[in-house]
């Protein structure tokens, strides 16, 4: 569905990003993990058109969508929930949900699925988007995503600053979400659900993919040896 | 009973400077744009009235709609094409770029139309008023420019509250990067905010041309009203930069009924004063 | 050899700002002379180009290096001039010396307004620091000691001679103009300068590192009003008559931004290139009347969408030039070895 050739990232005259490939098909869930400064969250923002790139480097259902600006993508159908949940502050939780779906893609995620996944949220559904808890919050960001009805779906770190029992929650709500032939990409810190959760796993280091491969066959040692680049 | 008339006419005035003042409210809160050429857009506004009146013969009640249309184009060209390449992390450019318009809408104008003084005439309506007991006259037109700054001030909440549109504002003045993300487009969304801020200077314009007679350099003042409006409502709420239009209006109301050197002063003094003593404004909403 | 390894020196100086300095030097030295063999109307011009080039300077330094957008400098500008009459026509004092105390009375001045005018940031600084310039010239206008809004003439020059009185404004202008732009550069290259150049480029950060944001920038604002009031009464020295409207306007804001970024923001060398070619302009179509305005205000607005660093900014990047080098620069010296060159990289 998403095919990544040789992808090179900079900012200003910093590079981020070293030649990456990357692949992801239909209903597949992939990982993405690495230390910080890695290049992970620099990789998603390219993809999602907050950064630019040069057309054929990023091809998405057989098309090059490099170049293109982040408005454009995500009616596409790439949605990304990013890094730190950053909810629109001056707007209630249920605003934040239908701004999600502005993207004007019709489908099965509707505001009321979105409640469905995630009851808490109807509860709070007028209330201001950054007086919610952080795992709330985090709820909110996906749902966000969600309502553009996307074919690929990006979390970056949604765990980041979360207590482990809420982070399960929303983890466990990720196979409900994947219907219909969703792929998701998942970028973590926590290595153990990255792989526990996902089909195929990446890690980078510095910029460049240092290993790729099934989650359930990569053994420890591969994969300490590709994060810390011992 | 002169000090209460005074007061009238002041809150009154103060409906002008709601007009003038909501449009730069609006361009600052969605995109934190301060357009020192905001005045002599009004000015420009009040002209392109007095075009409209000349060559079409028509009342400038009935030009308004015109002139409300020509400026919201305007607005929203002037913002895609010049403005939106100004906004970026440095506040200089879009200061500067609007100081420049500034500087040549009035050399424009004065040009075009030269130093004399030019007015919007409506006939009667300009001077009928309402007498309420001996000292207070409230004037029709006074009344009616300021029902209309009222209505266009529920009109904005409204629009940012309840519509789509207006999520997609207050979405892109909270996060610009994350708003295009949801398929908002921030340069047309850019382009739209200051086409309306554009409206509002447009009725601003012609109803000043109207009130007052105008020459091209009448701008700045205007820019400098409508500033001291937002700061003592404060930021991030239309009601807000009503009521310190009102304030204003009625500081200067004092002012000159004290000393008429001393009208314009008053109004500074007072804005000063809610700088120093409440400088977020008396009504701020957080945002 | 890694980096880290390598020895290196820490350079200033350029081959350019060698040259320039050479230059400098003796195009001072032939403007000192001119009373001698040079017209009045020249020394005249004279004076009212450093003005500009001052104003211009201490403009610079404000939103350049310091960040502060502020459009009414014209305040502190009116404050200098109406000092000098002040203190010349009213107190007896000699007016060259007032010039200087013009300079500390707008100083003084810009202490509590700096108070006010610090609750607001950017463009909604720029706007508040022009209502305080209109505050001043209404209070000024409406004060009949100060000559109300018809203003008054600097009759205490008429002690001197014509040529004395020309020729004395002329020195002092160029020391003026000498010993401005030399305390500018002087401050950049200083500790101070550095800490500037870190709260241009990022606030947090800079208070991270333990620069009082706040201190610098009020004693930039300050310094800037110095300059600007002592400019203001030498201004009025020259053109011995003053009134409220032409002292406060913001038309000397809208010269000096012109100035500041047709030349180029944030360099010592932009100032000067811009005021050389406002005033060429300024020759060439001030027949023009508003055409003439109409045309500044659009180079400003293209040079600033389309080449915001001005023209020296323009140079700067292309042939890394510097005539008044603020830069410290890393050169990387390699040990001299027997049989090979030495060779130098920065």
């Amino acid at each position: 569905m998403l095919s990544v050739h040789n992808l090179e990232a900079y900012y200003g005259d910093f590079q981020a990003l070293f030649g990456i490939d990357f692949e992801i098909a239909a209903g597949e869930t992939v990982a993405i993990i690495g230390a910080n400064g890695a290049g992970k969250s620099t990789f998603l923002k390219t993809i999602c058109g907050l950064m630019r790139t040069p057309p054929d480097t990023v091809r998405f259902e057989g098309a090059p969508i490099g170049g293109a600006g982040a408005s454009e993508i995500v009616k596409k159908g790439i949605a990304l929930v990013p890094e730190g949940r950053r909810l629109f502050r001056s707007l209630s939780v249920e605003e934040n949900l239908r701004i999600g779906g502005f993207a004007g893609r019709g489908g099965a995620w509707t505001l009321d699925r979105v409640y469905e996944l995630f009851p808490i949220l109807k509860d709070k559904r007028d209330a201001p988007a950054p007086s919610l808890s952080g795992g709330q919050q985090q709820m909110v960001a996906i749902g966000r995503a969600l309502m553009s009805n996307p074919r690929l779906l990006m979390c970056d770190e949604v765990s980041l600053g979360l207590a482990p029992i809420v982070v399960k929650d929303i983890y466990d709500a990720l196979p409900d979400i994947c219907t219909g032939g969703l792929a998701v990409i998942v970028v973590e810190q926590d290595i153990e659900t990255a792989l526990r959760m996902s089909d195929r796993v990446y890690c980078f280091m510095h910029g460049k993919v240092s290993l790729t491969g099934r989650s359930a066959e990569l053994s420890h040692e591969q994969i300490s040896a590709a994060y810390f680049g011992l | 009973m002169v000090w209460v008339n005074t007061i009238v006419q002041g809150v009154l005035l103060g409906g002008l400077y709601a007009l003038f003042a909501i449009g730069l409210s609006l361009a600052y809160g969605v995109m934190r744009l301060v357009n020192i050429a905001h005045g002599d857009f009004i000015v420009l506004a009040a002209y392109i009235g007095l075009l409209v009146v000349t060559t079409l013969g028509v009342h400038p009640f009935v030009a308004l709609p015109a002139v409300v249309v020509l400026m919201f184009l305007l607005g929203y060209l002037l913002q895609r094409g010049v403005l939106n390449l100004t906004l970026g992390p440095d506040i200089l450019p879009p200061l500067l770029v609007t100081f420049g318009l500034s500087i040549i809408i009035q050399n424009v104008l004065l040009e075009s139309f030269s130093a004399d003084s030019k007015a919007l005439e409506i006939g009667p309506l300009q001077t009928a008023s309402i007498h309420l007991g001996e000292q207070i006259a409230v004037g029709w037109f006074p009344l009616i420019m300021f029902l209309v700054a009222l209505a266009l001030t529920v009109g904005l909440e409204l629009l940012f509250a309840r519509t789509p549109l207006g999520m997609a504002f207050r979405a892109t003045s909270d996060d610009q990067q994350i708003a295009q993300l949801m398929g908002i487009r921030n340069r047309h969304v850019y382009g739209l905010a200051m086409g309306i801020s554009f409206a509002l200077i447009a009725v601003g314009g012609v109803f000043m041309g109207i009130k007052t007679t105008f020459t091209p350099d009448l701008g700045p003042g205007f820019l400098l009203f409508a500033f001291e409006a937002v700061v003592i409502g404060g930021l991030g709420s239309f009601w807000g930069t009503f009521a310190g239009s009102v304030i204003l209006g009625v500081a200067q109301g004092i002012g000159f009924q004290l000393n008429p050197g001393w009208g314009i002063l008053a109004g500074h003094l007072v804005f000063l004063a809610v700088l120093l003593f409440k400088p977020t404004g008396l009504f701020a909403r957080t945002r | 050899m890694s980096a880290a390894e390598r020895d290196y020196l820490i350079e200033r100086v350029t081959l350019a700002s060698r040259i320039g300095l050479v230059l400098a030097s003796v195009a001072i030295a032939a403007l000192i002379s001119l009373p001698w063999w040079g017209e009045s109307s020249t020394m005249r011009l004279i004076v009212e180009l450093i003005c500009y080039l001052v104003l211009a300077q201490m403009w610079n330094l404000l939103a350049g290096y310091g960040g502060l957008i502020s459009i009414g400098q014209q305040a502190f500008f009116g404050i200098g001039g109406y000092s000098l009459f002040l203190l010349a026509n009213s107190a007896g004092i000699n007016p060259f010396v007032s010039i200087l105390l013009g300079g500390l009375i707008a100083a003084a001045f810009a202490v509590p307004t700096s108070a006010v005018v610090f609750r607001l940031q950017g463009g909604y600084f720029a706007v508040g620091t022009w209502v305080v310039a209109e505050v001043y010239r209404l209070l000024v206008m409406n004060a009949p000691v100060l000559g109300g809004g018809s203003g008054q003439s600097l009759r205490a020059m008429l002690q001197f001679s014509k040529s004395t009185r020309e020729s004395v404004t002329y020195w002092v202008a160029l020391a003026i103009a000498v010993g401005g732009v030399g305390l500018i550069y002087w401050l950049l290259r200083s500790r101070f300068g550095l800490a500037l150049t870190a709260i241009r480029d990022s606030e947090a950060a800079s208070e991270s590192q333990g620069v009082d944001v706040r201190r610098y920038k009020f004693f930039v604002y300050v310094l800037a009003a110095f300059g600007s009031g002592l400019v203001g009464a030498l201004y009025y020295v020259n053109a011995l008559r003053i009134a409220p409207d032409a002292a406060f306007s913001i038309g000397w804001t809208a010269s000096i931004i012109f100035i500041v970024v047709i030349g180029g923001i944030g360099t010592i060398e932009g100032p000067v290139i811009g005021t050389i070619v406002f005033f060429l302009l300024r020759e060439l179509l001030a027949d023009y009347g508003s055409w003439y305005m109409i045309g500044l205000g659009l180079v400003a607005v293209v040079v600033m969408v389309k080449w915001p660093r001005g023209v020296w900014g323009f140079v700067q990047q292309k042939f890394d030039l510097r005539f008044f080098p603020v830069q410290r620069r890393v050169r990387f010296i390699e040990p001299a070895r027997t049989d090979e060159p030495v060779s130098r990289e920065s």
